[in-house]
């Protein structure tokens, strides 16, 4: 690989420890993966920031880089933690659990690292445009930024993201490349989709049958940026896929090569189905929206459905803390509030310990967290529609 | 068997062989080294000291420090042999100073067998007992 005199320097250790000891991984990674040269990044988003995920090594390995002082050179924003970062006590984390996940979001501080921790970086302040070099690591982030945005990004591992941070730079291979973003495999879907669950079973169906591929959808007539959030998080949970084109939706679409491709197709049965497929539980102790993170279109709906109701049992919308603030504004936590749900910021369902605090069968309505919930937090899952979720906890 | 250097170093022990990918977040314990994955053909296996083989990584990029914490904890495998290894698990090998080659046909590789992974070289050596 290529590299210019300044950045032998830095392998040369002229620039610190620190710098040296990411730098040398990127090269590694780079000549693995056949990298010709570093390409500058615009911004970043690192993975691996939960407690839960990460354990004392990882907070161990943070600090160490915070104390000897690295610092990021580009805008660098952060992946859902492990709890309200503000109201945790309200919302019931266990106190040794925050007392650590503070720590990890000092440290990400002191490097320079907006403390924002959301999976939809796009909707909270850090956008790319249109073919930028970016270096982001939450699956879903990386699916909705190549997808849905047109930038530039491979799925990085947590420390990957973040050396690209210290040293402002990517090695240019895989994603980076146009050759490498065609479509691999045609799907033509004739379904009825209307709501983000909809999107979401359609995501885990397709993301189980074309694994790493890159999908090219025909047959999608219509769908927001809500609806593209939930299909691209779901094919990136039960698949891989880091890229997906959608006729007339999508930027990339009209300018891929899609002539000769393998076919697939979906129908009204196969997102039956996978509704079928996801629902392991039969009564939800508590109903989690927001994964990925909450739009405020899809806080507005939730409040518009809660409005003057009395909930049962626990219903949690999670979103990044900007949306939480423009939510404020509006009116809309309160009324959420009031009907005895919450509006949590900073974490999700996947990532905080909800286990641990005696829930067992979860609700959703994302193809992505049915996909993790019984994995990562031991929990049966009941799929559904908005409109049902709400009944069943009312 | 010759294939590609993903992270240096050599060493010698008993193979764990899995015919799954493996995702090492969520799939294996980081404070044991057990694998925890339910349904893995590895489930209750523990990889510590082993030479771990498998086809490729799968699942959450927060993998890598899966297995920096394996070896932070003293549990992790002596080496790593893939037939493809990806950004997630490269990472992670090449942090915690785990020897790893992948472009290896795993499927000569059994259960058990003692091997010798020469990571500087890219060469792996069966012997089987």
């Amino acid at each position: 690989m290529y590299l210019t005199k300044q950045e032998e320097c830095i392998l040369n250790g002229e620039h610190g420890e620190v710098m040296e000891r990411m730098f040398r991984l990127l090269v590694r990674l780079g000549d693995i993966y056949g990298a010709d040269a570093m390409i500058s990044v615009g911004s970043v988003q690192v993975a691996g920031v939960s407690y839960k995920s990460i354990g004392g090594p990882g907070m161990e390995f943070l600090e160490d880089m915070a104390s000897k002082g690295a610092k990021v050179k580009v805008l660098t924003y952060l992946n859902p933690a492990g709890m309200d970062l503000e109201n945790w006590r309200e919302y019931g984390f266990p106190k040794d659990f925050a007392k650590n996940q503070l720590r990890i979001m000092d440290a990400f501080k002191r490097m320079g690292i907006v403390v924002t921790a959301t999976c939809t970086p796009y909707l909270a302040g850090n956008l790319p445009r249109f073919r930028e070099h970016i270096a982001w690591s939450e699956s879903s982030a990386v699916s909705f930024s190549n997808s849905v945005i047109g930038a530039r990004t491979n799925r990085e591992g947590g420390p990957s993201a973040l050396a690209a941070a210290i040293c402002g730079v990517t090695p240019n291979y895989g994603l980076h490349l146009w050759e490498n973003r065609q479509p691999t495999i045609k799907v033509t879907v004739d379904a009825d989709l209307t709501f983000n669950a909809d999107f979401g079973a359609l995501g885990y169906y397709v993301g189980k049958q074309v694994k790493n591929k890159i999908p090219y959808f025909t047959g999608i007539k219509d769908a927001n940026t809500d609806h593209l959030k939930a299909l691209g998080a779901a094919m990136a949970a039960s698949g891989a896929v880091a890229l997906y084109h959608v006729e007339g939706l999508t930027p990339e679409a009209d300018l891929v090569e899609k002539k000769n491709l393998e076919t697939i197709s979906v129908t009204q049965k196969d997102i039956t189905e996978t509704y079928k497929t996801l629902n392991t539980g039969k009564k939800p102790d508590i109903v989690i929206f927001g994964c990925p993170h909450a739009s405020l279109r899809e806080i507005s709906a939730l409040a518009e459905k809660l409005e003057g109701k009395r909930l049962k049992k626990p219903v949690w919308i999670c979103t990044s803390r900007m949306i939480k603030e423009a939510s404020e504004r509006m009116g809309y936590n309160e009324i959420i509030t009031k009907a005895g749900g919450s509006v949590i910021a900073d974490t999700c369902m996947v990532v905080s310990p909800i286990e641990d605090m005696g829930y067992k069968t979860t609700g959703v309505n994302s193809g992505k967290a049915a996909n993790y919930l019984p994995g990562f937090c031991k929990q049966d899952v009941c799929f559904a529609t908005i409109d049902d979720l709400v009944e069943a906890q009312s | 068997m010759k294939g590609r250097m993903i992270s240096p170093g050599k060493v010698e022990g008993n193979a764990i062989v899995s015919t799954e990918p493996i995702g090492f977040y969520g799939g294996i314990d980081a404070k044991t080294g057990i694998v925890i994955e339910r349904g893995h053909p590895l489930e209750g296996k523990k990889v510590t000291d082993k030479i771990l083989v498998f086809p490729c990584g799968k699942g959450s990029t927060v993998g890598s420090y899966v297995i920096y914490g394996l070896k932070k904890n003293g549990v992790a495998p002596l080496g790593i042999i893939n037939r493809e290894t990806e950004t997630i698990v490269a990472t992670g090998v090449i942090l915690a100073g785990i020897p790893c080659v992948d472009q290896i046909d795993i499927t000569k590789i059994k259960d058990g067998a003692t091997v010798v992974l020469d990571a500087d070289n890219a060469t792996v050596e069966v012997h089987t007992n």
